[in-house]
């Protein structure tokens, strides 16, 4: 049953390979119909599917064929559909659909048009099979499939070589993960002798004891693994950058699907998670830490895109805390609100963008709510969405995410507090940016309305943001439940008091200016912060003068290969001696004879001279 | 017979020696390819000496066949020697030995 389960993945990655191969021939219609109209098809497919599955909710495995077997050790290649990869296949599917409707409209001046959606049915497929993947070689396979879209997205207008280093930051960044994950995986097959996720849950829970050192090892190597994906502190740097690629791009890979798939990698190994409290623990820390400094370096930008890519870690580093604490489905269901309303944000910005000359400063913009209506009213459901006001399904979604950390042990408090004063900053940002573009004085004028290609996913996005919180998750079978109930009373009306207050403190500080008369932030110390949040806490400069630079030198000295230096000896006295016998052939003729008489009374006088 | 060795053998036999380096010597030091030619007649009838003096020592005629085959050679060498002479004079204009140093290293 559920065979057609194939056809999901198997859609995309077809269209993918005809657009590859001939897309550059096809005409434009042709183009747009099979890229969009293949995400449209696996979308149908998962909607066609949904009542079936729901009807007899048991978790699927759908054998394709043997990748490789190796003596008593083989890998499968085979399709797994719980309750868990079910959420990530609808989200995936339908807002990839979505984003792909847009795209062929924002990217419809485009000359590589067709290069550009065969990358993106290559990522929609690749992400397919990293959440349905049945076992760890398949989902790394996947893993590092959306890795290398992400990689030429990001360089899509590969002219520009600051996009090209983006792109390169990107994959070197995300491959320093990888390779702790690879690591992971190989400690897993040592051990375990197995890859398939419930085999290697069952065998974990079977052979190791909670806290003890492999499953802490296995686990911390993993979770690094997901830091890079999800780009948590400190493998973050690339995100920002990212943003250098299209903005449906942005939206799709960078903020709704690929960026979660290390969510989805904690989440779906929660029962080899729970074997390593310490690594839970940590887990917590860095969502939250990663979620605070993100916010503080989203308040500085000027960049509506690179606003919105640090709003994104941040908002990953609440699905993290979220994990981290054992609150697997607040996470999870973070994940899915997420997904809608920053899609939505990046669309939105992306219309913004587009209809004003493809301007990216917020501080060239501005009055934009009576010109630009659907990007206005969409941006603004999505900033409510993503500051957690009540009645939005980031409320939903986020508010359980503090409540439940209040509650989590010792450290709750303290967890809280910082997620609270994080909540606090990405409401006064996401509305900052909403008074900053569309209140105020015109600055820029937009030069088009966007189309319905653009319009109809936004639309859609925005019901999802406010509704969304409402689809109740059926996570109950497959996540462990936290042994500890959400706070209720004074905490949870504080936590959603929190955003309102940020509202209003952006409306104070941005709409009336009230941030021009505040003495610390004209200060030294306040333009010097500000810089220094604008740069991302300096990461980006640590890693050059850490990393890069030693390595370039490194690099320089090793370009006059010290190591050739034996064989370069050996050549030049090789070559010395060359000339300096060379040097005996002069042509002389009475020298020849000279040195050959020479030589025979130099024999002859050996000759005699040796005793029979 | 034994008259007729009113020479005794190491008196040819040095005579046939300095044949021999005048010889070598004036093809060491002659720079004339006529001149290095002459002289490389006389170290062949140096060595022709010696066997002709030691054939008569022993009684033995292979000393006068050798003989013979030198002079054969020397004659060959001279006809040859005397080609490239002519070939020499024409190609490079020079009979100094130096200047057909085309094929130096």
């Amino acid at each position: 049953m559920l065979s057609q389960l194939i056809l999901v993945p198997t859609f995309p990655l077809l269209s993918a390979t005809l657009l590859l191969l001939v897309g550059r021939q096809m005409p434009r219609p042709l183009v747009t119909l099979l890229g969009v109209g293949s995400i449209g098809a696996a979308a149908l497919t998962v909607v066609l599917l949904l009542p079936q599955w729901l009807a007899n909710p048991e978790p699927v495995t759908v054998l394709l064929w043997q990748w490789f077997a190796v003596a008593n050790f083989s890998i499968d290649v085979a399709l797994y559909l719980d309750q868990l990869s079910i959420i990530w296949l609808c989200t995936i599917t339908g807002i990839g659909f979505l984003i792909h409707l847009y795209s062929s409209e924002y990217m419809a001046g485009d000359s590589d048009y067709a290069r550009y959606f065969a990358y993106l049915n290559l990522f929609v497929a690749s992400m397919l099979v990293l959440v349905l993947a049945d076992n760890l070689l398949l989902l790394f396979l996947g893993w590092e499939g959306v890795g290398l879209c992400s990689y030429l997205l990001i360089g899509f207008w590969y002219q520009d070589s600051t996009n090209g280093a983006a792109a390169r930051k990107a994959f070197v960044v995300t491959r320093a993960g990888d390779a702790a994950m690879a690591l992971g995986l190989f400690l897993l097959v040592a051990e375990l002798n197995t890859l398939d996720i419930k085999a290697v849950t069952g065998a974990a829970q079977a052979q190791w004891s909670a806290g003890s050192t492999l499953p802490t090892l296995a686990c911390a190597l993993l979770f690094i693994g997901a830091v890079g994906k999800s780009a948590q502190l400190p493998l973050q740097t690339w995100l920002p950058d990212a943003m250098a690629g299209p903005t449906p791009v942005s939206a799709l890979i960078h903020a709704a699907t690929m960026v979660t798939a290390g969510i989805y990698l904690l989440a779906r190994l929660n029962g080899l998670f729970v074997l390593a409290p310490d690594v839970m623990t940590v887990i917590a820390w860095v969502g939250v830490t990663t979620a605070l400094m993100a916010a503080f370096a989203a308040l500085t930008q000027f960049d509506i895109k690179r606003i919105l890519a640090y709003s994104t870690i941040s908002q990953l580093g609440y699905m993290f805390l979220a994990l981290g604490i054992g609150a697997w489905d607040a996470g999870v269901m973070h994940m899915m609100t997420h997904a809608f309303f920053k899609a939505l944000l990046f669309l939105a910005a992306g219309a913004v963008i587009a209809c004003l000359h493809h301007e990216q400063d917020i501080r060239r913009m501005g009055g934009l709510r009576r010109t630009l209506l659907i990007p206005f009213w969409s941006f603004l459901i999505g900033s409510a969405a993503l500051a957690a006001l009540p009645f939005t399904a980031g409320f939903a979604s986020k508010d359980l995410i503090l409540l439940m950390a209040w509650a989590s042990g010792e450290q709750g408090k303290w967890l809280w507090s910082l997620a609270a004063l994080g909540a606090l900053i990405t409401a006064l940002y996401s509305f900052k940016l909403i008074f900053v573009v569309f209140f105020g004085v015109p600055k820029t004028e937009p030069n088009h309305q966007p189309g319905w290609r653009m319009s109809i996913p936004l639309t859609i996005l925005a019901a999802l943001s406010i509704g969304g919180g409402l689809i109740a998750l059926p996570l109950r079978d497959v996540l462990p439940l936290p042994n500890y109930e959400a706070e209720h009373g004074l905490v949870a009306w504080i936590s959603a008091a929190i955003p309102i207050a940020g509202v209003i403190a952006a409306f104070v500080l941005f709409q009336r200016n009230g941030i021009a008369s505040i003495a610390a932030v004209r200060s030294n110390l306040g333009h010097w912060l500000a810089a220094f949040w604008r740069s991302g806490w300096g990461m980006d400069t640590l890693y050059d003068r850490l990393l890069v630079q030693p390595y370039k030198r490194l690099a320089h000295w090793w370009r006059h290969e010290p190591v050739d230096v034996a064989v370069r000896l050996i050549m030049w006295v090789v070559s010395r001696s060359h000339w300096t016998v060379a040097a005996t052939q002069n042509g002389q003729l009475a020298r020849y004879v000279t040195v050959m008489v020479l030589g025979l009374i130099l024999m002859l006088a050996l000759v005699v001279r040796t005793p029979t | 017979m034994t008259a007729a060795m009113a020479v005794p053998m190491e008196h040819a036999l040095v005579v046939a020696g300095l044949l021999f380096c005048v010889g070598l010597f004036g093809l060491m030091l002659r720079r004339n390819i006529i001149f290095m030619l002459m002289a490389l007649e006389l170290m062949l009838n140096g060595a022709a000496l010696a066997f002709i003096a030691a054939g008569a020592r022993w009684g033995n005629a292979d000393g006068q066949v050798m003989f013979l085959f030198i002079l054969t050679i020397a004659a060959a060498e001279v006809s040859v020697g005397l080609g490239l002479v002519l070939q020499m004079r024409r190609q490079i204009r020079s009979l100094d030995m130096n200047d057909a140093s085309r094929l130096r290293g």
